[in-house]
């Protein structure tokens, strides 16, 4: 028994397991089929079939065609791509952005870079669950809005946005739509035509597919230049050698996901379900972060208050246990997650966040364990809280 | 990330809790970075810290530093108390990450706090003492992010 074998997963979010079934497709493209797909021999030709092949599932899975795909590097590149590629090529009609306050850094960070070149955003605000609401989106809309970016669903407190609702309002407008769909493609349904979505970023390893590939969905029509300049791979829009291993595994990734998606989310939600009522039923002071039914089915996320959040984590660790927080000390700045900060929390509280995202394999035992860990060590963590000793004199 | 000594305090933080009618009690923190530490401290007549104690709502670095402040401390004088440093807890701790830095300044300041404290309910000066910051992060700038 290896260590892994040991150890309770639950941070999906982060990660994911590289499927067996999935590393098996891969491993002919490293040793056996490792042709160039873009070289004309035929030895060649296995590649670029199976690069054709990833192409064709993934577009499926979202109703888009295959030749509407184009693959990148990642989730963070391809949300890169999507913004600046816009901006440069919208600039002439407006320099206008919404987005929104609970986007991923790769989507916050690139629009601040963007402000630093002169475009204008928008950062919507987000209710108390962290739900979008379109008329705030409707009125932040100007005559030189470009692009509206919104995630399908948060990586941190789970929150499936109404992207349909936001798809037909940028319609109406004739604004382009990005949303950024890392968490969600592959884990609840998305229809890029019903949900008039124009550019989607996805990304391999959070289906159980490899790390450092990932995707664009551009709609046909839709004029972004290349990111990355140099060959002409991608129809001439994303140069680089294809990553042949990485783009079979994210397809066959994608075929298991899509193929038993209702079975999975049937699964994965009876459990969070589960884990959601025991802590909230078990561990006093603590509340749900997110809302509470249109939420990823793997996502928990949770606040206790009076204690921090890398020491909880420190705890869990030491009972293999891996989870998240959103706490100053675990995103590498002074500042809790700008997600709870979004959603109203104030900063002691969201600095006592916990995130855990389940997978088609965890078990109830793993989850009764760690919610069985968890009293234990919030209770020890409370004992030496000079917040819970202050909040408890005030109560006597 | 953290050494063996700073989780051995973690895991094993020493002189957790409250003092009843302490001869001087401080707070110092920083709710923004999350950070918040309590030390009690029992002085004896001579001047001679008795017993120490605290509380902390911070990360394993912040748990890990108020452990070893209160050990550094216990048995001192009031004037030896005054020059533990963050570096000492720091070096008693076998090193911090950079970003954990802040935790042994709160730390050094959680004791100038207890100490301040002391002084006033008993009306005595200590020399070096200076009125303690409350807030250890204002001191500090965060860095610049480069694009």
């Amino acid at each position: 028994m290896s260590d892994t074998d040991k150890i309770i997963y639950l941070d999906n979010a982060a990660t994911t397991q590289v499927y067996p079934e999935v590393l098996e497709a891969m491993t002919p493209f490293f040793t056996e089929y490792y042709g160039n797909p873009s070289s004309i021999y035929t030895f060649a030709g296995k590649a670029s079939e199976a690069v054709n092949k990833a192409r064709g599932i993934l577009a499926q899975g979202i109703n888009a065609r295959a030749d509407e795909i184009y693959f990148t590097g990642g989730g963070s590149e391809s949300d890169n791509w999507a913004l600046k590629a816009t901006a440069e090529a919208y600039q002439d009609k407006g320099k206008h952005i919404i987005t929104t306050k609970i986007e991923h850094h790769a989507i916050l960070h690139t629009c601040e870079y963007l402000e630093k070149k002169g475009f204008e955003v928008t950062y919507l605000d987000v209710d108390e669950y962290g739900t979008v609401k379109p008329d705030e989106l409707k009125k932040a809309i100007r005559p030189d809005t470009i692009l509206i970016s919104v995630m399908t669903a948060n990586n941190e407190i789970g929150t499936i946005q109404p992207i349909a609702e936001i798809g037909a309002i940028a319609k109406v407008h004739g604004i382009l739509f990005h949303t950024d769909a890392v968490q969600a493609f592959g884990h609840i349904p998305i229809d890029v035509e019903a949900m008039h979505i124009d550019m989607l970023s996805a990304s391999g390893h959070k289906l159980n597919g490899p790390k450092g590939v990932g995707l664009m969905y551009i709609r046909k029509g839709v004029k972004i230049r290349s990111f990355i300049h140099g060959g002409a791979q991608e129809r001439q829009r994303r140069a680089g050698t294809h990553n042949v291993p990485g783009i079979v595994g994210f397809g066959k990734a994608a075929e298991l996901a899509f193929a038993d998606m209702d079975k999975r989310i049937a699964y994965e939600t009876k459990l969070r379900d589960h884990l959601i009522e025991r802590v909230l039923n078990e561990i006093p002071y603590a509340r749900l972060n997110g809302e509470r039914e249109k939420r990823l089915p793997n996502n928990a996320n949770f606040c206790f208050r009076f204690i921090e959040g890398e020491s909880m984590l420190i705890l869990l660790d030491q009972q293999k246990i891996c989870a998240s927080s959103g706490s100053a000390c675990t995103s590498g700045s002074l500042d809790p997650s700008h997600v709870l900060l979004a959603i109203g929390l104030p900063h002691e509280i969201a600095h006592g966040s916990l995130r855990i995202t389940l997978s088609e394999k965890t078990t109830k035992e793993e989850i009764d364990f760690t919610v069985d860990r968890l009293k234990e060590i919030i209770e020890r963590l409370r004992g030496m809280s000079p917040l819970y000793e202050d909040f408890v004199k005030h109560q006597n | 990330m953290y050494s063996e000594k700073v989780m051995d305090h973690f895991n094993n933080p020493r002189n957790v809790g409250e003092i009843e009618n302490p001869s001087g009690v401080g707070t110092v923190g920083n709710a923004k970075c999350g950070d918040i530490m309590r030390m009690y401290l029992d002085i004896d007549d001579n001047g001679i810290i008795k017993e120490a104690k605290f509380k902390t709502f911070g990360c394993g670095a912040a748990v890990a530093t108020s452990s070893m402040a209160t050990e550094l401390v216990k048995g001192k004088t009031v004037e030896e108390a005054l020059k533990v440093t963050n570096k000492a807890v720091m070096e008693a701790l076998d090193g911090l990450p950079p970003i954990k830095v802040h935790c042994s300044l709160l730390a050094e300041e959680a004791i100038h706090a207890a100490l301040w404290d002391y002084a006033e309910k008993h009306g005595i000066t200590i020399e070096g003492l200076e009125k303690p910051v409350n807030d250890i992060g204002e001191k500090e700038e965060a860095p610049e992010e480069d694009y």
